[in-house]
């Protein structure tokens, strides 16, 4: 028996699309793991808090507002500064390709643009999350 | 009639029996059941059986007169064609103010300001939470002196201007007010829309800032002044369009739209405005989707439920109380970032569908928006999308062209049925407002937009490039992207404005606002002696802070 992945779905800035975070949040749960949505206008701060509070295995940030250069790596020089490591974040939302590669560098694990079908962004979860794994 | 509906009867069923039944063994349909986005059944044949009920002077009329199931205007497109409209902006007033003069170049009929979030949210550019934002989502303004840049050259006696701002809608209004008097134009001169919608905010889009009684007030504030001093101003648009983008059906989306207009006109009437003064300024915005017949059976349900309630709910008198005119946009959510080219085909069925719904105006999207703003080639297409429905396929040479369809005439009566239990439902749990607090129309939204997800994911739902028909790609070229520069640029400019206004002016005005926020009387002349003196939108909207508090949203789903 395996304990349920722990994901914290977060709304970072002013951006009010709620709609993609919402539905990966009802999949994940349905799938069996322990979803905590922060809802709309967090902070990088916020988030982070949360995050530790909550004892997440991982992070889901949505952003469709354009500002994710700026506050998706400002989460993870938190949660540096806050001495994670373990926490796998991912991302999601209107997010050009060229930006990809820059936010994986700032140590976004995976993007997830529009599209995405939620079984692909389990496996992936399952995968990377070893054997506190959810269930398929 | 009712001999002829007989013979028509058996020979239906003659048909079903002989026909139908024969080849379904060897050509069997395609589903078992085929559904609209709302899930009303759609049949093999619509025949006018389906349509022997209806009485057309009741239920239809002529255009131009109750109940304006048939379009608000006599003549609709053959006199004018509805108002092309381009949602602009991005970066800074200058940017902004180039966009708008090549969209106005190219055939653009009127203006659509896209504001960023900050400014939708009433925060400056130097506020801690617009790090980030500032310019993204549109353009950034932080006072007048912005608002004074954004319609340079742009003579506001020319142009109607739509404004996409709630919270601040009043402080935007203002703004504009005050440009027009800058370039000698007067208030009754002035047309155009503010969005000034807070209860889809608290809905679906989310850019509230007070809660929702405050939010109430400065809205009843806005008919006030408009009935007052801007004949042709609409003093709000009642939006359908992101309760839709948040993932409800074409029933809930115009349901819960109505029950907010019934919301609004309550709480004007509350407030002893006369009904037939403020409710020729009301307008509508609606979602144009991608299932064709339903959207249009929408909009033509939505005109003939709008004008039964204001006439018989409200009492109205003055026909432009009863009719329902509206804005559309094309489904943004529709749009795949796979394939990105096969959007300009999806945006060009939903906005021939907006138009044979008889759409006031008219957003096309443009291709490339699932990936970034907009390129100045993709608005192009978008707008020549427009021109092409317009002025070549003849579909603007009658007025309703689809009315008496016995298919569209079934599917809009059936709309109007389920769009009226949703608004009874909502009126029987205290009306919209109470409804909203409870989290009835969000949940229903996001029952229905998981479901949608999951017609994906089950192939159900055929989205080409994203589970048909997919292709290897190259990553799109020439996205816009907004210089990050910009954001310093526009803070620069905010700090040397203070340092250039007159300190007292602002304290002084921004001192009376606050006592007038505290009492009852309207705000409207407050706002504006704030915005002359050059406060910021997010000094006049911390003022209001202080006094109403700020909305805290319950994290469901």
């Amino acid at each position: 028996m395996t304990n349920p992945v722990r994901i914290l779905v977060a709304k970072p800035g002013l951006d009010g699309h709620d709609r993609g975070a919402k539905v990966i949040a009802q999949g994940f749960r349905n799938a069996g793991m322990e979803v905590i949505y922060t809802g709309l206008r967090q902070t990088p701060e916020q988030i982070v808090h949360t995050a530790i509070q909550e004892d997440v295995q991982v992070i889901a940030l949505s952003c469709l507002s354009g500002a994710h250069r700026y506050l998706f790596p400002k989460v993870m020089e938190l949660l540096k500064s806050e001495g994670v490591d373990d926490i796998i974040v991912l991302a999601g939302g209107v997010i050009p390709e060229e930006d990809i590669a820059n936010l994986k560098e700032a140590g976004i694990r995976e993007v997830f643009t529009s599209g995405t079908p939620i079984k692909v962004m389990l496996e992936f979860i399952n995968e990377n999350t070893g054997p506190v794994g959810g269930v398929l | 009639m009712e001999q002829k509906n007989r013979e028509l009867a058996a020979a239906k069923e003659q048909w079903e029996k002989n026909l139908r039944e024969k080849i379904l063994p060897r050509f069997p349909e395609r589903k078992e059941r085929f559904l609209t986005h709302s899930e009303i059944p759609v049949e093999t044949l619509y025949t006018p059986l389906d349509t022997e009920n209806t009485d057309y002077l009741e239920e239809l009329g002529m255009p131009g007169e109750y109940p304006y199931t048939r379009g608000v205007q006599p003549t609709m497109y053959r006199g004018r064609t509805w108002t092309m409209r381009q949602y602009a902006g991005f970066g800074t007033a200058e940017e902004t103010n180039r966009r708008f003069k090549y969209l106005l170049d190219r055939g653009q009929m009127g203006l659509s300001v896209a504001f960023d979030l900050p400014t939708q949210i009433g925060y400056d550019s130097d506020h801690p939470l617009s790090f980030g934002e500032v310019g993204k989502v549109g353009v950034a303004i932080d006072s007048l002196k912005d608002m004074e840049t954004l319609f340079k050259g742009i003579p506001l006696d020319k142009v109607s201007t739509s404004m996409t701002i709630n919270s601040p809608a009043a402080v935007l209004m203002a703004m504009y007010i005050v440009v027009g008097e800058k370039q000698g134009v007067s208030m009754e001169q002035l047309s155009g829309t503010i969005q000034n919608d807070i209860l889809k905010e608290y809905i679906a889009r989310g850019t509230y800032i007070y809660p929702p009684e405050p939010s109430m007030r400065l809205i009843t504030d806005t008919f006030e002044y408009c009935s007052a001093h801007l004949p042709n101003w609409n003093s709000i648009s009642i939006s359908g369009y992101h309760i839709r983008e948040a993932g409800s059906t074409a029933v809930q989306e115009m349901a819960f739209t109505i029950a907010n207009g019934i919301a609004y006109v309550e709480a004007a009437i509350k407030a002893g405005l006369d009904i037939d003064e403020f409710a020729p300024r009301l307008s509508f915005f609606f979602n144009a989707h991608l299932n064709f017949f339903e959207e249009i059976a929408k909009f033509r349900a939505a005109r003939r439920i709008w004008a039964r309630i204001m006439k018989d709910r409200f009492g109205a008198k003055n026909p432009k109380s009863l009719m329902l005119r509206f804005h559309t946009q094309t489904a943004g959510c529709t749009l795949t970032a796979q394939q990105p080219d096969v959007n300009i085909i999806r945006v060009a069925c939903q906005a021939l569908s907006a138009v044979l719904g008889g759409t006031q105006s008219l957003h096309t999207n443009s291709r490339d928006e699932a990936l970034a703003l907009p390129s100045e080639d993709s608005v192009l297409i978008a707008l020549r999308t427009q021109q092409v429905i317009a002025y070549e396929t003849g579909v603007t040479d009658t007025v309703d062209p689809l009315g008496g369809s016995y298919f569209v005439e079934d599917l809009t009566n059936r709309v109007e049925k389920a769009a009226m239990d949703y608004i009874n439902r909502i009126e029987a749990i205290g009306g919209a407002v109470r409804a909203i607090e409870e989290g009835f129309q969000q949940m229903e939204i996001m029952d229905s937009a998981y479901k949608y997800q999951l017609e994906i994911e089950s192939e159900e739902r055929v989205v080409i490039g994203v589970n048909r028909f997919q292709i290897e790609e190259r990553s799109p070229q020439d996205l816009l992207r907004v210089d990050p520069v910009l954001e310093e640029n526009q803070r620069r400019k905010l700090s040397q404005l203070k340092q250039e206004r007159d300190p007292l002016a602002v304290s002084g005005s921004l001192d009376r606002l606050k006592e007038a926020a505290t009492g009852t009387g309207n705000l409207m002349p407050l706002i504006l002696e704030a915005v002359r003196a050059y406060a910021t939108l997010g000094e006049i909207c911390d003022v209001l802070r202080d006094v109403f508090g700020e909305y805290q949203q319950k994290a469901i789903f």
